[in-house]
């Protein structure tokens, strides 16, 4: 290519690094960037507003374990953005986020669309850079994409100014590796503290493992599987290590915390050696931390040191990547059988459910969501919003062979449509993947509807409608005794109506009776479409 | 409640003082002082930071610094093993009457009279935070006008710990 500038080199780095598709929402400061891209087979989805191109980058990089790549311009580009920036920080999802900035010498002065993108997006990146000098930029790439996906994996934010982005480059080479004196994250785990783990392992009665999302982030599942069944060690997940195991493993006791299953926490509680792998120990899967982990011994496996001893202190810090380290205790041999301990849970999971008294009157999210699952292939991606909503797909959704996507760390609602729109336009047309979210926030990126439509991605939305944000209401029903305040979502648009208007096939369930087979079609349904739920209002989680 | 000396080095790229800083201020951790200049190889900046919390808060201080991308290296400058020094610049209020006995307390610190004016001093002083103190205490009974304190730079005794840059 002759005369190579700023923005034909970007796209060079990204065609190196095998993106596909970014999501992206352009302005004249990333029009350079936009401009080049044409030459390019990467595809551009053009989203509907920015938050969402954060989420759809997260839902591609969930599903394929690579980075996703979203791209916005200056100023309120840049700062819608944040929202998607932090979403996948508090969640440890690799994404590069590539912003257009104002022409660098005008940095600083307060010009048309300036924001301080770095600045401001400095506590939820784990680096940014802010390009300075069009030589840089196949470097600066080539550290953003390897800092996103290694260690504790995260967003990595690229500031480009759009004199940067027109200027000619010299001479485009992409770096085979990276150099990166500071940045080195530990892989393997140390050796004498494998030890004490196997010696706890080999003396323990009643272990257990509580997997978290870092097990999915290092695509430890099947490591996971065989480690529990090999040592014969029951497993409990955090919200976003749901999926870690499949729902249905005997092995498996559910999710932990305080929207979990009772005899997961009962599991934990009782268990006299903890391991925690790839989790944080937040509040959320264990408030009180102090109080769980007394009288046990504690393993703690996480690729970032800084997690471990920060909400509770291990007996036992075990510092690298889970794939290997799972890998690296599984080649002792050691005995392990804890038959009493695994029917003593059997028993609890049998005898500990909860009971729910559904009104017959409206779809009870409980058998909905069952006999979705059962009609949903068995690999199909399934993406949780947040609410109400959420907690039963996290209590009632059975995973698999398929992945279950959720914001788990921000709660950030909106996520489910845009994140399925990504997974699916990184996995194809041959697999299933369906958003579930409530009324609230369906509203907060209903919008994507026409990104799904335009760029023909065919995701199913299912939309709880219960006209209330749930999970407030309930929240103001246990804390303030049902004195509501600002929950009510009368006003929202008719979802059939709507559907219409974008050209998306609609359905509605209004009780279980015909359930079933009305969702057996909405799934064989070609193309985007909307099922509405009628959820009873007064309907709780607990 | 701790008082921790640590010593890091960064990369010397652009917002990397803001960086630690911002996450010393979202993390709600400590700063008592903190200096930052450019080491022998120009490459990388030494910063110095004084900070204080309970034990664990310390330690995750440690491990929430390493994580940053341009932190190269972060230690504890043990007391027993370190030297620190700062250095102040302290303008004190001294007509012809008051300056010598000024002068003669400044010269058992071994400070310097910097600056001399009609009515006031400037004195510099180097030293640990000790003696520091123990100046600016003896020079209760005077007026000072103003203080100037870099925080402390600190360095590891012996050879040992020299953190070698390639």
């Amino acid at each position: 290519m002759n005369h190579m500038n700023g923005a034909d080199a970007m796209v060079k780095c990204l065609e190196k690094e095998g993106i596909k598709a970014v999501f992206g929402y352009p302005g004249v400061a990333i029009c350079p960037f936009f401009n080049s891209i044409l030459n390019s087979d990467i595809e551009s989805i053009l989203v509907r507003t920015e938050q969402n191109a954060g989420h759809a980058a997260n839902g591609y990089a969930r599903v394929t374990g690579e980075v996703g790549v979203c791209v916005a311009t200056s100023g309120p580009g840049a700062t819608n953005l944040i929202t998607g920036i932090a979403t996948a920080f508090a969640d440890s999802i690799p994404i590069v986020c590539i912003t257009g900035q104002v022409k660098s010498s005008l940095l600083g002065s307060d010009v048309f669309q300036e924001a301080d993108i770095t600045g401001a997006a400095e506590s939820f990146v784990k680096y940014s850079y802010l390009v300075k000098n069009v030589d840089e930029i196949p470097r600066v790439f080539k550290e953003a994409f390897h800092i996103a996906s290694t260690g504790r994996k995260g967003p990595v934010l690229i500031d480009v100014p759009i004199d940067i982005q027109n200027a000619s480059i010299a001479k485009f080479r992409y770096p085979e590796e990276v150099s990166l004196r500071t940045y080195k994250p530990t892989v393997n785990g140390n050796v004498v503290q494998i030890k004490k783990v196997i010696k706890e392992l080999e003396r323990a009665e009643r272990p257990i493992i509580c997997a978290g999302g870092g097990v999915l982030l290092s695509n430890a599942e099947s490591e996971l599987r065989e480690f529990s069944e090999k040592y014969h060690i029951p497993v409990v997940s955090t919200m976003m290590g749901i999926g870690a195991m499949p729902t249905e493993h005997p092995m498996y006791y559910g999710m932990v915390g305080n929207n979990g299953k009772p005899y997961a926490n009962r599991a934990m509680n009782e268990s006299d050696l903890l391991i925690v792998v790839g989790a944080r120990v937040a509040d959320r899967a264990m408030s009180q931390p102090d109080l769980i982990t007394e009288n046990k011994v504690m393993v703690h496996i996480d690729v970032d040191p800084a997690e471990i001893g920060k909400n509770v202190g291990p007996t036992i810090p075990l510092v690298g990547d889970i794939k290997h380290i799972l890998l690296d205790i599984e080649k002792h041999e050691f005995e392990c059988e804890h038959d009493l301990w695994v029917n003593t849970l059997d028993l609890y999971r049998e005898t500990m459910k909860i009971k729910r008294k559904p009104d017959r009157n409206f779809v009870d999210p409980e058998s909905f969501i069952g006999t979705l699952s059962k009609e949903l292939d068995d690999n199909a991606v399934y993406v949780a919003d947040v609410g109400q909503n959420q907690i039963w797909s996290c209590a009632y959704h059975v995973v698999k062979k398929g992945r279950f996507l959720t914001s788990g760390g921000m709660g950030t609602m909106g996520y489910s449509i845009p994140a399925a729109m990504g997974a699916k336009k990184a996995l194809g047309k041959d697999r299933q993947v369906i958003a579930v979210c409530g009324d609230g926030s369906f509203q907060m990126s209903m919008m994507e509807l026409a990104t799904v439509r335009q760029h023909d991605i065919p995701i199913k939305i299912i939309v709880f409608n219960n006209h209330y944000l749930g999970m407030v209401r309930e929240y103001q029903h246990y804390t303030y005794s049902d004195h509501y305040s600002v929950v009510d979502l009368t006003g929202s648009p008719d979802l059939e109506k709507l559907s219409s208007a974008y050209d998306v096939k609609y359905t509605r369930v209004i009780n279980m009776d015909d359930a079933a087979a009305k969702i057996r079609a909405f799934l064989d349904e070609p193309g985007t479409s909307l099922m509405e739920c009628m959820i009873d209002p007064m309907d709780l989680v607990k | 409640m701790q008082r921790k000396v640590f010593q890091l080095i960064v990369d010397n790229t652009s917002g990397v003082l803001s960086r630690i800083s911002g996450l010393f201020s979202r993390r709600g951790y400590n700063i008592e002082s903190i200096t930052a200049g450019v080491t022998a190889d120009p490459r990388f900046t030494r910063i110095t930071i004084v900070t204080s919390g309970d034990e664990d808060i310390l330690d995750q201080i440690e491990k929430q610094v390493s994580k940053l991308v341009d932190v190269r290296n972060i230690k504890e400058l043990v007391p027993e093993e370190s030297v620190y020094r700062e250095l102040i610049m302290l303008k004190v209020k001294a007509d012809a009457e008051q300056r010598q006995s000024i002068i003669a307390l400044a010269d058992i610190f071994r400070a310097k009279i910097v600056d001399v004016a009609i009515d006031s001093l400037i004195i510099e002083l180097t030293g640990n935070q000790a003696k520091i103190e123990a100046f600016i205490s003896l020079l209760n009974g005077h007026q000072i006008l103003e203080l100037a304190r870099t925080g402390i730079a600190g360095l590891s005794r012996g050879s040992e710990g020299v953190i070698n840059f390639d």
